[in-house]
C-alpha cells in the first residue's frame, strides 16, 4: 500500500515548507555564505592596509635632547625620520598612548662618545602594545644601523679590518611563495566554510523538532502509520540538504570574492582554483551531515524554539576551536588529526589555500573520519522520538 | 469498533487513568464525558497508541494496538489534542501530506481530499496558507487531514473546543454523516449538552475511572435526576470542573 517511503514524503514536505520560509532560506543561502567572505575580506583588507602603512609610512619620532648628539640626529633625518617636539615626560607620553616611541639622549652622551665608551641612549616604549610593534622595530633598526656604521668607522680608523667584527655572514633564503604568504591570512578560511555548514541547517534543525512540537503539529504527525525513524530520517535529510546548499554557496562566494581582497599590494595571492573549490566542497560536505545530526539531537531536547536557538548558537563556536589553534600554532598533520572531524578539514583547507596539493589518502581519511562520526550522530538523531517522552514533552 | 480494556497509566506519581474500559460500536457515536483532568486525553492517546498503557489493552477492529500499532493506525483517524497545522503550507497541502504518510496513491489522494474539502466546506480556503486561519478553519483542516485515509474508526479529542455555534452545528452534521456511513466514532468532551446532543452512548469518566455508562436516558434513570447537569454532578461526585 505504501507507494513511497515515509522518509521521502517527510523530506519533500520539509524542503518545500522551508523553501517558503524567508528566514530559513536567507540563513542558508544568503547571510551564512555572505557573512564569511565579507568578514574575511574586511579583516584581510584591514590587516593588509595596516602592514602597508607600517612598512612605508615615514617615521615621525620624538627625540629628547637633540642638541647632545647632532650627528646622530642628522643620520636619523637622512634616513627619512621627521623629528617632532618631544613630550616633557616621556614615560607619561607612552603610558597615555600619545607617543609610540620616545628617544632620549642624556646630556653626558657627547662626553662618553668622545671617550669611546658606549654612549647611553634611552628608548621609551610599551612592548605589550601590538600596534606599536612595527614602529619600535623600525626605530631599533635605525639605532642598530647607526651603531654598526660608527663601529666600522672606528675599527677602520684603528687600522683593523671591520670584517673582524662580523664572524657570521647570514644569507636568508625565503622560500615562501606569494600564495603561501597569503595562507597566513587564509588561516581562518576553514572556519568560515565550516560555519556555513552549521548555519545552513540550523533553522531547519530547530523548526523540524522543537518548532514542530511548539506549534503542536508533532502529535498529529506521529499518529500516522510511519515509523518515527522514517520521520526523523526525512527531517534530517532536509536539514542536511540545506546545510550542503549553504556550503556550496559559501565556496562560490569565496571563489568570486577572494580576488577582490586587496592583498596583491603585499605581493600575496588569494585565490581558489576550480579544483581547490571542488575539493573544499568535498571535504566540508560530510560536516553538513554531522552538523545537521548534532543540531537535530540538541534541538530535540529543547523545550522551545528559543531555547534550541540558544543552544545551537553556542554549538557554532565549537568549529572555531581547530581553526584558532591552527592560526596560533600551525602544526603538521598526523594521521589521527586527519581522522578528526573539523580539525582535518581545517588542516587540509589550509594546505589548499597555501597552494599545496592534497594527497588523495589524506582526503579519504578526512572524509571517512567525519562520515563515520556523522553516521553515529545521525543514528542517534533518527532514534530520538522512539520514546513517548520527547514526542509529548511540554 | 474500538475496545478499551482496563486501561491505566501513571505519570510520575500521578495516576492519570486508573481503570478505564469501554466498548465503541460501529455506526455509533460514543462520548467520553468528564471534567478537566479526568484522564480523557490520556485515555484517547492510549487508543491511538501514542502512549503505552501501564496495564490494559486496546483493540481497533480486533487489532491489538500494542502488537501491531501500524495496522491499527491505518484503521484509525484522529483529531488529537494538539492540532497545529503547518502554517507555510496551504490547507490542501496539509491534508495531502498526511494522506501520503497514510500511503495513499496520488489518484486516491486527490479524490479523498476533494471529498473532504467539499463535505467540510473548505473550498474557499483550500489554497490558502493556514497561517491566520480562524479556530474553526483550523479544526476543520485538522479533521480533514486526520480522516483523509477514510478510516473505519474516528477518535476526536474535544472536537468542538473553541468553535462558535455555526461551526459546532456544521461539525455535528459532519459527525452524524460519518455515523450514517457506519463508522465508529469516539469523542471526548467536558460539556454534557454537547455529548447529550450528539452521542448514542455516554461514558462518564472522573479521576481516571469510568463512573457511569449508558445512553442519556439510561443515565437519567440510573441517577433518578431529570436534568442532565444534575446527572453529571451526581455521577462524578462533585461540581468541580463543570464551569470550564
Amino acid at each position: 500500500m505504501n507507494s513511497r517511503s515515509g522518509w521521502w514524503i517527510v523530506f519533500v514536505k520539509e524542503v518545500r515548507e522551508n523553501l517558503r520560509d524567508r528566514r530559513a532560506l536567507g540563513m542558508a543561502l544568503l547571510y551564512g555564505p555572505l557573512f564569511g567572505p565579507l568578514l574575511f575580506a574586511g579583516l584581510t583588507s584591514f590587516i593588509v592596509g595596516k602592514q602597508l602603512d607600517d612598512a612605508e609610512k615615514p617615521i615621525t619620532l620624538a627625540v629628547i635632547g637633540v642638541e647632545y648628539a647632532p650627528n646622530f640626529v642628522d643620520f636619523l633625518q637622512q634616513q627619512g625620520v621627521t623629528l617632532k617636539t618631544p613630550p616633557k615626560d616621556p614615560e607619561a607620553a607612552i603610558r597615555d598612548q600619545s607617543e609610540e616611541v620616545v628617544l632620549a639622549i642624556p646630556s653626558d652622551f657627547g662626553a662618553d662618545w668622545l671617550a669611546g665608551k658606549p654612549a647611553r641612549i634611552e628608548l621609551y616604549v610599551d612592548g605589550s602594545r601590538q600596534a606599536s610593534r612595527g614602529a619600535i622595530q623600525r626605530v631599533r633598526g635605525l639605532l642598530n644601523a647607526y651603531s654598526g656604521q660608527v663601529a666600522q668607522l672606528r675599527l677602520q680608523l684603528r687600522g683593523i679590518d671591520p670584517q673582524v667584527s662580523a664572524p657570521l655572514q647570514v644569507v636568508r633564503h625565503d622560500l615562501s611563495t606569494n600564495q603561501s604568504r597569503g595562507a597566513t591570512m587564509l588561516a581562518m578560511l576553514p572556519y568560515f566554510l565550516i560555519l556555513c555548514a552549521f548555519l545552513g541547517g540550523m533553522y531547519l534543525a530547530i523548526d523540524t523538532t522543537a518548532g514542530e512540537r511548539e506549534r503542536q503539529s508533532l502529535e498529529p504527525l506521529l499518529i500516522n502509520p510511519v515509523s518515527t525513524t522514517q520521520i526523523m530520517a526525512g527531517k534530517l535529510a532536509a536539514t542536511t540538504v540545506f546545510a550542503l546548499a549553504s556550503v556550496v554557496s559559501c565556496v562560490i562566494a569565496f571563489k568570486i570574492g577572494l580576488p577582490y581582497v586587496r592583498a596583491d599590494e603585499l605581493g600575496v595571492l588569494l585565490t581558489l582554483t576550480p579544483l581547490a573549490s571542488v575539493l573544499i566542497v568535498l571535504l566540508v560536505a560530510p560536516i553538513a551531515l554531522m552538523a545537521a545530526s548534532v543540531q537535530t539531537i540538541i534541538a530535540s531536547f529543547a523545550r522551545s524554539f528559543r531555547e534550541a536557538q540558544t543552544y545551537l548558537q553556542f554549538l557554532m563556536l565549537i568549529p572555531a576551536i581547530p581553526s584558532l589553534l591552527l592560526a596560533v600554532n600551525p602544526i603538521k598533520a598526523t594521521s589521527w588529526m586527519l581522522f578528526t572531524p573539523l580539525l582535518s578539514q581545517s588542516l587540509l583547507i589550509n594546505q589548499l589555500a597555501r597552494g599545496d596539493s592534497l594527497a588523495p589518502l589524506d582526503i579519504a581519511m578526512s572524509i571517512a573520519g567525519t562520515l563515520a562520526a556523522s553516521f553515529v550522530a545521525a543514528l542517534v538523531a533518527v532514534r530520538l522520538y522512539r520514546g513517548e517522552r520527547l514526542a509529548l514533552a511540554v | 469498533m474500538i475496545e478499551a480494556r482496563n486501561l491505566s497509566r501513571a505519570f510520575g506519581g500521578v495516576q492519570a487513568v486508573g481503570d478505564v474500559s469501554f466498548h465503541a460500536e460501529d455506526g455509533r457515536i460514543t462520548g467520553l464525558l468528564g471534567p478537566n483532568g479526568a484522564g480523557k486525553t490520556t485515555t484517547l492517546r492510549m487508543l491511538y497508541s501514542l502512549l503505552k498503557p501501564d496495564r490494559g489493552t486496546v483493540s481497533i477492529d480486533g487489532i491489538d494496538t500494542q502488537k501491531d500499532p501500524v495496522a491499527a493506525r491505518r484503521r484509525l483517524g484522529v483529531l488529537p489534542d494538539s492540532r497545529g497545522l503547518y502554517k507555510r503550507l496551504t490547507a490542501r497541502e496539509n491534508i495531502e501530506y498526511f494522506g501520503r504518510l497514510q500511503g495513499l496513491d496520488e489518484a486516491e489522494l486527490k479524490a479523498r481530499t476533494d471529498a473532504l474539502i467539499a463535505s467540510l466546506d473548505l473550498r474557499d480556503i483550500e489554497h490558502r496558507r493556514t497561517e491566520g486561519f480562524s479556530q474553526g478553519q483550523r479544526v476543520k483542516t485538522a479533521i480533514a487531514r486526520g480522516l483523509v485515509h477514510r478510516p473505519q474508526n474516528v477518535v476526536l479529542d474535544e472536537p468542538t473546543n473553541g468553535l462558535d455555534v455555526m461551526a459546532t452545528r456544521a461539525l455535528r452534521g459532519f459527525l452524524r454523516d460519518l455515523r450514517e456511513q457506519g463508522r465508529c466514532i469516539v469523542l471526548s468532551s467536558h460539556i454534557m449538552q454537547e455529548v447529550a446532543a450528539l452521542c448514542d452512548r455516554i461514558v462518564v469518566v472522573a479521576a481516571g475511572r469510568v463512573v457511569a455508562e449508558g445512553t442519556a436516558d439510561e443515565l437519567r434513570e440510573l441517577t433518578g435526576e431529570s436534568n442532565l447537569e444534575d446527572v453529571f454532578v451526581k455521577v462524578i461526585g462533585s461540581g468541580e470542573g463543570l464551569m470550564a
